[in-house]
């Protein structure tokens, strides 16, 4: 996993709740066998205005001009901007993997569903919560100005607004430690080997019937 | 001694080690595995040379992408039509294969949507920690086990080190007292849930379904409460261990047997929530307030009853709620205010891992005996959880009920629930079906999702429009 310290990039407002994995990518791209390679079809209904197909070339599919990721002032966004319950419904992983593969590396909204926040963690994607009032005003500012950026500083845990405001936010420290060094947490969890085995030993003989 | 929660019961009962950082890790006594959430894990292992901790923890099958019709069907995986989804069931088998975990193949007849058959088989069984894959893993929480459903990543690590990395929920009750109406499921009653506390309102949550409603529920209806909680937000549902749940797991393939039984129901009997635990929350819900329920919108929250109407603009409790309305009409094709009983289907789904159960099959089959399909409904489907079940329902003349009334009947799988296979929704059409989420585009690019119970299913499928069950003449 790629570390995360401090990212500036461009903001993409996407003003809308419950945005669900099945929009963020479609169950036909799912049938992939890989963790890469999701970032084209990412949001594909909302996108294009065709229907996608996995593994075809998405170079002369007909765009929604609409949708705000394929609007000029919004290119190169690596800040996604939304509202509440982002990322419900299905645990699908290749969430993450396509808002990552696309460009985002944090996302900025009141509140996740729980499986998604989890997964976006492991992929070096940040789930940044603000309060809806914060929300509201970023949304505002974002679409009056033009090319409008914000800096993510994970170490200091505040967002850099371009006149210089922080606005300081919470993150779990077990998940920041994982983010800020890329770390793998299977290679954490296996130093208690010894405590997953001393574990084992009493199940084994309290509930037999599972061993 | 502090009361505990069920919740608090079972994470007690499985803390391996808390970490000074307020996470702890939780060991895992079953992973259930299906085709589309685990390549990515597999091989994940394989990069880093590590082999499964406890294999005979892992139990898999493929579920999402298998064809559901007889002739894609005979000859195992060579009959899969997609070459996508056939690379994704080969190499599932060929993991099993490899790293030599239990897999019910697309031959076997215990193949099935993984929430129906760890239960069949009693490879979910009370106290347990069950995962997968899956969001829908909350299903198992029926029997009093801690389930939910994880990332890839997360299958990965299971799979390496047999516990996962969590920090404790905070504990919601659900609680539903009185006695439910006639033709009243467990699908109304958690669709009704949904509607209360909305598609976030369990977020953070082990939810936990109680009261002498859910007491009286069987094991089926519990499993398509359960199922849903993660509708709600919870990616945890639970119900407490019971005699109606160990009736329903003793004699299972996988469940103990002999002394292990009896020492097993000792244990078990302690699955509930003690009398004065403190939940962080409590929803109260009175069981007769509840009716046939149905979604009218694109998300479960977006649900009425079958005697309701769309709402209204001026129905949404705020802005945000508002735009969410504006863009689920338009999607929808619906209009605020229009009656439930207006909107006509062009297609019905009976199945999914939410209501593909024998009980869900008898539910639906009692509505269509004698009936015949609506000229107007260009397909209804009834695909069984699991082929233990298909035969089941064939054994009770389940099937020629279905076929004679212009039912398809199908072969196990997650069919039109997701769509992964042939089995879709049309641009534009409205479709009545017992799955677990009308999200836009889920059953099918453009595809118009109503979510309602086995029997409303079937009775929409009759009318070819939306009736209230209740009032549906059943042939007895």
């Amino acid at each position: 996993m790629k570390a995360f310290v401090k990212q500036s990039g461009i903001v993409a407002p996407m003003d809308r709740a419950n945005i669900d994995t099945d929009m963020i990518i479609p169950k036909q791209f799912l049938k992939s066998i890989k963790r890469s390679g999701f970032g084209p079809n990412l949001f594909d209904e909302l996108r294009y205005l065709d229907e996608g197909q996995p593994d075809a070339d998405n170079s002369g599919r007909p765009l929604n001009q609409d949708f705000v990721l394929n609007q000029p002032r919004y290119q190169g966004a690596s800040i996604l901007l939304t509202r509440e319950n982002f990322g419900c419904g299905s645990s699908r992983e290749h969430a993450p993997w396509a808002l990552e593969d696309f460009g985002f590396q944090v996302i900025i909204a009141s509140s996740y569903a729980d499986i998604f926040f989890n997964n976006s963690f492991k992929n070096g994607l940040l789930p940044i919560v603000l309060d809806e009032t914060i929300i509201d005003g970023l949304f505002a500012e974002v679409t009056a100005t033009e090319g409008y950026e914000l800096t993510v500083d994970l170490e200091n845990q505040n967002i850099v607004k371009p006149n210089g405001d922080l606005i300081p936010f919470e993150v779990d420290a077990f998940r920041k430690h994982c983010l800020m060094n890329g770390l793998d947490d299977i290679g954490l969890t296996l130093q208690d080997a010894d405590d997953i085995t001393a574990y084992e030993v009493k199940r084994k003989a309290s509930s037999p019937w599972l061993f | 001694m502090t009361a505990k929660t069920l919740y608090d019961k079972l994470w007690d009962s499985h803390l391996v080690k808390q970490r000074d950082d307020g996470t702890a890790l939780i060991y895992i006594d079953r992973q259930l595995l299906h085709e589309v959430t685990s390549p990515q894990a597999f091989e994940g292992l394989r990069i880093a040379g590590r082999k499964p901790w406890k294999l005979s923890a892992n139990l898999a099958t493929p579920d999402h992408n298998v064809p559901t019709t007889k002739t894609e069907r005979t000859i195992g995986i060579q009959g899969i039509q997609d070459p996508v989804s056939k690379i994704q069931v080969q190499t599932l088998d060929d993991n099993c294969n490899e790293f030599g975990i239990t897999q019910f193949d697309m031959m076997d007849k215990r193949q099935g949507i993984v929430h129906v058959v760890g239960p069949e088989q009693g490879a979910t069984l009370p106290g347990m920690t069950v995962v997968c894959g899956d969001s829908h893993t909350a299903t198992h929480g029926a029997f009093a086990a801690l389930a939910h459903g994880i990332g890839t990543s997360e299958v990965e690590h299971v799979m390496a080190t047999q516990c996962l990395i969590q920090r404790k929920m905070k504990n919601l009750l659900i609680r539903v007292d009185g006695e439910l109406g006639e033709g009243i499921t467990g699908k109304d009653v958690v669709l009704h849930v949904i509607g209360v506390i909305g598609t976030a309102g369990g977020n953070g949550c082990a939810m936990e379904f109680g009261g002498s409603a859910i007491r009286s529920m069987s094991m089926e209806g519990r499993m398509t409460m359960c199922n849903m909680a993660i509708e709600a937000g919870a990616r945890v549902g639970m119900v407490a261990f019971d005699q109606i749940t160990a009736d329903y797991v003793k004699g299972r393939d996988f469940a103990p047997k002999g002394d292990h039984w009896e020492m097993a129901l000792e244990q078990w009997a302690d699955l509930v929530s003690d009398e004065d635990a403190v939940f962080d929350k409590v929803v109260e819900i009175k069981a007769e307030d509840i009716k046939p329920q149905v979604t009218w919108g694109t998300s479960p929250e977006m649900v009425t009853t079958v005697d309701g109407f769309v709402p209204r603009l001026g129905d949404a409790k705020d802005e945000v709620e508002r735009s969410g309305f504006e863009r689920a009409y338009k999607y929808m094709g619906l209009e605020p205010g229009q009656a439930i009983t207006d909107i006509n289907l062009d297609r019905v789904f009976i199945g999914s891992c939410t209501n593909s159960r024998i009980e869900d099959l008898r539910a639906a089959a009692a509505v269509a005996k004698g009936n015949k399909v609506a000229n107007s409904v260009i397909q209804a489907l009834v695909v069984p959880g699991s082929g233990l079940v298909k035969e089941q329902a064939e054994k009770e003349g389940l099937d020629k009920i279905f076929v004679e009334a212009g039912f398809e009947w199908r072969e196990p799988g997650c069919s039109m629930c997701l769509a992964m296979n042939a089995d879709k929704l049309g641009a534009g059409e409205h479709c009545a079906s017992t799955s677990n989420r009308n999200f836009e585009g889920r059953q099918g690019y453009g595809g118009r999702t109503h979510l309602v119970s086995p029997a409303m299913a079937a009775a929409a499928a009759i009318a070819g429009h939306f009736v209230d069950v209740r009032q549906f003449e059943l042939v007895k």
